[in-house]
């Protein structure tokens, strides 16, 4: 057990190191959900005139959730850019060579993600308060906002480490990050469900995303909805993508010799 | 035929063959700029088809809205592929070795293009036929479809320029990716989601008024749901020219530079 967290506490300190001394990671992790949430907040604010539109927080908020998500998902997914980085570079190699408990790599790995998006969150939520975004949730509602976006990271994260593991190459990056950014497209970004219409609403109403965004907008106005769906959605998502993870890290494991 | 002996043209379609055809086998870097802006097209012509009902909003549906979008999206792909392939070029010597030959730089510049210019002409004619596929009508009809391939064309060639501009300027393919972001935010701080006058959010408003992509776009979609609108396309136009023959002059001076240097 101590080699175990020995090695999460390496991995985990490295990634949230290089992440914080390389601008070229931490600036564009950070700058990507801010300018979403300009784009989407300031540009398309207008929307919430059309008819039968009722979040009652407004608009900022209502994509405040959106990119408090997204950045959650994009910490993870920018660590799986880092996993497959440490492939191309050959450190991923010698860590599986020394590593004496190698399930730790992907603990270190997540921990990483989750510290990372910790950074980009924080950043995204003060930017929000400061835009002032009406926030008439309780401090219980903020607190499961909170779990809610870790879940979130933890899913994208074991998702990303795992498809990195496998694909062992920076070229994998497109591969990594297109899926979850569908699938968050795919989710009411712009408008509440029951105002989607055509393909879209269809594909919404089954998207596990648009759980998760309608409980975080939910938690945000105060009038927490469909929680346990969420949580139970994310949690099951978990072990799925953790068993996804674990089997990149036994193909590396074997392509390491 | 010696390089020292070759026309200006001929020096420019041998770098651009060469360009062509490396360009057509990365198709890892063909497939991803060309299906990326259908499958946001494909999400955001669907999921903000209800601002169509926002007071004030042109009579069409957003799908032919958000059609000019595809367009500047896979321009903005056009210049990153243009400056890493130049980049590229510059990292593994091969355009050390060109310039030790009498090639002229203009026309290395040109070719190097070569490739970028086939692609911006592919990726507009794709986006037109699913535009028009997925229901979309084109309001300035044939010849309207013409003038916008022409338009999205010369746009893309105006960002391919700034791809290789960024290339030249800093020799690594990693600082053309990186620039990429700012090419999106201008994107995105644009008339791309909603007319400027439904633009509520005042700050939002004026960076889209002064950014000049908001006219690029604006002169795109004027042919798809206005028709013939002059003053849409003199702008459009004109931002596009002005846009390639900055940037191709810019990316010209650096190539005299960076030539000078080997």
């Amino acid at each position: 057990m101590r080699r175990f967290a020995f090695v999460v506490r390496g991995v985990a300190w490295r990634s949230i190191h290089n992440t914080i001394v390389s601008p070229s990671i931490i600036v564009p992790s950070i700058v990507f959900p801010l300018f979403f949430f300009a784009a989407f907040a300031g540009g398309l604010s207008k929307i919430a005139q059309v008819p039968n539109f009722d979040y009652k927080p407004g608009y900022t908020a209502f994509q405040f959730t959106f990119v408090f998500l997204q950045s959650a998902a994009f910490g993870g997914v920018f660590t799986g850019f880092a996993v497959a980085r440490d492939f191309d570079s050959g450190f991923a190699r010698r860590l599986l060579l020394s590593a004496p408990a190698r399930g730790g790599i992907i603990v270190g790995y997540v921990i990483g993600a989750l510290l990372r998006w910790g950074i980009t969150g924080s950043v995204v939520t003060l930017v929000a308060l400061a835009s002032g975004m009406n926030v008439p949730a309780g401090p219980g509602d903020l607190f499961a906002l909170l779990a809610l976006g870790v879940l979130f990271n933890l899913v994208a994260a074991l998702w990303a480490v795992g498809l990195a593991m496998f694909l062992r190459t920076e070229q994998a990056g497109a591969v990594i990050q297109m899926p979850v950014f569908v699938v968050l497209f795919l989710a009411p970004v712009y408008v509440p469900l029951h105002l989607l219409t055509g393909w879209v609403h269809s594909v919404a109403r089954l998207n596990p995303a648009t759980f998760a965004l309608e409980a975080a907008r939910g938690l945000l106005a105060g009038t927490p909805t469909d929680i346990a769906l969420a949580f139970g959605l994310l949690g099951g998502s978990i072990i799925l993508w953790a068993a996804f993870a674990r089997r990149g890290l036994l193909s590396a494991e074997r392509a390491a010799g | 035929m010696g390089a020292e002996h070759a026309s200006a043209l001929e020096q420019i379609g041998a770098i651009a063959r060469r360009s062509i055809v490396r360009t057509f086998r990365q198709r890892g870097l063909l497939v991803f700029p060309l299906l990326f802006p259908l499958i946001l097209f494909a999400i955001n012509g669907s999921a903000l088809g209800a601002a169509t009902r926002i007071p004030g909003f042109p009579p069409v549906s957003y799908r032919a809205f958000a059609l000019a979008v595809p367009f500047m999206q896979g321009a903005l792909f056009v210049a990153v592929t243009a400056g890493v392939d130049l980049a590229r070029d510059i990292e593994t010597g091969f355009f050390n070795r060109l310039a030790l030959t009498p090639l002229r730089g203009g026309a290395l510049l040109l070719g190097q293009l070569g490739g970028a210019f086939v692609v911006a002409c592919v990726q507009a004619v794709v986006y037109l036929v699913v535009g028009v596929a997925s229901g979309v009508g084109i309001a300035s009809g044939a010849g309207g479809a013409l003038v916008l391939l022409a338009l999205s064309t010369l746009i893309a060639f105006g960002f391919a320029g700034l791809g290789t501009l960024v290339a030249l300027r800093f020799g690594n393919g990693e600082a053309v990716q990186a620039v990429f972001p700012l090419f999106f935010v201008s994107l995105f701080l644009s008339s791309m989601a909603l007319p400027r006058n439904l633009i509520k959010t005042p700050w939002f408003h004026d960076v889209a008024t002064y950014n000049p992509v908001s006219y690029l776009i604006e002169g795109v979609r004027s042919l798809i749901i206005t028709g013939w609108d002059g003053q849409a396309l003199a702008l459009g136009f004109g931002f596009a020219a002005a846009l390639a023959v900055i940037s191709l002059g810019a990316s010209s001076l650096a190539m005299r530079s960076r030539m000078a240097r080997t």
